[in-house]
């Protein structure tokens, strides 16, 4: 075994879900016009409701709208993150998982790529949302849209990883609204997406801590920083950290003699 | 051939007489889920070049033994060996000699033929030109090489199996294990993928491995390993066991051993 053989099915793996990203355009339209929605709508109506003082990583007072775009790049990566992984949970989707696991690679090899290919995907949306936000008005420095790309491959990862790691937890999926309510919202709204955290201290002292230590705020500090040319150091450790354990924790959980593929699949599951 | 190929295989238990070995050895294999036994002291070979028939009503353990097979969870007691290569010591060896052809349909249907057989060779680890080139052959074998780049939503059900088992066969396996390949398929496309797999099972000497409960799937000549509630109740060729339970078809065989399993 040697590195053209990880390589060519690292490959075959980012090229299959580039190919079925682009075929799937309902499911591009969906990405997009969700955070779009919440730029265009609900950040106007929120402007006069939130005041915003100087915080770092801006040096002027800002629009509303700038505040929010990294949230939203951040909710980007959210939902790509659980909808990649979570659609491994779907019947038909676990005939494909199975495809890829006798695949002779290691398996810990097979999710990463299966990450990093999501992850790939996660970062088109993004830069076509900022394109569009662009035009809405929301032009960070020119430089910060290369700086910010380390970043969302950082966040994209743990993100993902994430998903990954649910995904092996939960056994069926009705439909994707589990997942909105108990993951995604709690993440999305406990967050320094919509308001910043003194903000939410100001409310309540025990949010802002849940908020805090919630990685999807550090997520999106960490790109908040980026796309203003600036390092968020704690920011970089908390999600390196988080991706470190919900990756280690998503491998162990799919290793062949424990987690839930030792457990599941009985006749009873198959049936 | 191929990169997976480097490490030789380990001896065989029966030096000089190779070609009897069998490609795959299931041996003492044993699971349970919980407190259920899924399989118990599960034992059979499957040689080369034979059509081997896993016949067993559902809940029998065959996706159970076909998933400790394709290792997607391990083997806890007893072991499997795929051409001599055991599935815990060496499973990426063993993987890399096997075609799987899973009882769910596998293809992606918004992907083309091409793509998806281009997806599975990558996964091997297959260089391009020689994942164009197979494709090409065995698209042209079971007659759809010129809807290559139609998308596998636009096939049938007969024309994905067929694609699923030419997809299987893209790194060169030696052992093709097939679960209830012809679920949802009529009697006419069933017994095309019939002959289609026995006609590669000859020619190419293959190993293959057919679980199914239909009695009528195997034919004269075949290899049949009769399992139920986890257990291996008849081993041999269809003849063989015929014989051996004193009945005249595979039906009756069938219906006299598992009766006499629910006795015991």
């Amino acid at each position: 075994m040697n590195a053209t053989l990880y390589w060519r099915c690292l490959r075959a793996v980012i090229v299959r879900e580039g190919l079925r990203f682009v075929h799937q355009r309902e499911r591009f339209f969906a990405a997009l016009v969700r955070p779009l929605v919440w730029l265009v709508i609900f950040a106007v109506g929120f402007r006069a409701v939130l005041g915003l003082s100087i915080i770092p990583p801006y040096e002027t007072y800002i629009l509303y709208e700038d505040y929010v775009t990294p949230g939203l790049v951040g909710m980007i990566q959210l939902f790509n993150g659980m909808q990649s992984s979570l659609s491994m949970v779907y019947d038909r989707e676990m005939g494909s998982m199975k495809t890829l696991l006798v695949s002779p690679l290691p398996r810990w090899y097979l999710l990463v790529c299966k990450l990093l290919a999501g992850v790939l995907v996660s970062i088109a949306q993004v830069y076509v949302f900022f394109a569009i936000a662009w035009f809405w008005g929301v032009q960070p420095p020119e430089l910060g849209y290369l700086a910010v790309l380390p970043a969302l491959v950082l966040s994209g990862l743990m993100l993902g990883a994430l998903g990954l790691l649910l995904s092996s937890f939960i056994r069926q999926l009705e439909n994707f609204a589990g997942v909105m309510n108990f993951v995604i919202f709690p993440m999305f709204f406990a967050s320094s997406a919509l308001y910043p955290l003194w903000r939410i201290r100001e409310g309540s002292p025990t949010l802002a801590w849940i908020a805090g230590v919630n990685p999807f705020t550090q997520a999106v500090e960490l790109i908040r920083f980026a796309l203003y040319l600036q390092f968020n150091g704690t920011a970089f450790l908390a999600v390196t950290a988080g991706l470190a354990l919900f990756l280690g924790a998503a491998i162990l959980a799919y290793d062949p003699g424990r987690g839930f593929w030792a457990r599941r699949g009985g006749p009873a599951e198959q049936a | 051939m191929d990169c997976f190929e480097t490490a030789p295989p380990e001896p065989r238990a029966v030096p000089g007489d190779a070609a009897a070995a069998p490609v795959l050895v299931v041996e003492g294999l044993s699971h349970s889920f919980g407190a259920r036994a899924a399989l118990d002291g599960v034992s059979f070979g499957v040689p080369a070049g034979r059509f081997t028939v896993l016949l067993g009503l559902n809940g029998a353990g065959k996706t159970t033994l076909f998933s400790l097979i394709t290792r997607i969870y391990n083997t806890r007691r007893g072991s499997i060996r795929v051409f001599g290569f055991d599935m815990r010591r060496h499973p990426a060896q063993a993987l890399a000699r096997i075609g799987v052809v899973f009882q769910q349909p596998t293809l992606d249907p918004d992907l083309t033929v091409i793509q998806n057989l281009r997806y599975h060779g990558g996964l091997h680890g297959l260089a391009s030109a020689d994942i164009e080139a197979r494709a090409g052959e065995e698209l042209a074998r079971i007659g759809l090489a010129e809807r290559a780049d139609e998308r596998v939503r636009t096939l049938s059900g007969g024309q994905r199996r067929r694609v699923e088992i030419a997809r299987a066969l893209l790194h060169r396996p030696s052992l093709l294990l097939l679960d209830e390949p012809t679920v949802g398929l009529d009697i006419e496309l069933r017994r095309q993928v019939l002959d289609h797999v026995h006609d590669l099972c000859r020619e190419r000497g293959l190993a293959v491995l057919w679980a199914t409960h239909l009695i009528d799937e195997a034919r004269d000549g075949d290899g049949v390993v009769v399992l139920h509630r986890g257990r291996v109740l008849a081993s041999g060729l269809v003849d063989e066991v015929r014989a051996a339970t004193g009945t005249a078809t595979l039906g009756d065989a069938f219906a006299r051993l598992t009766a006499k399993g629910v006795v015991e």
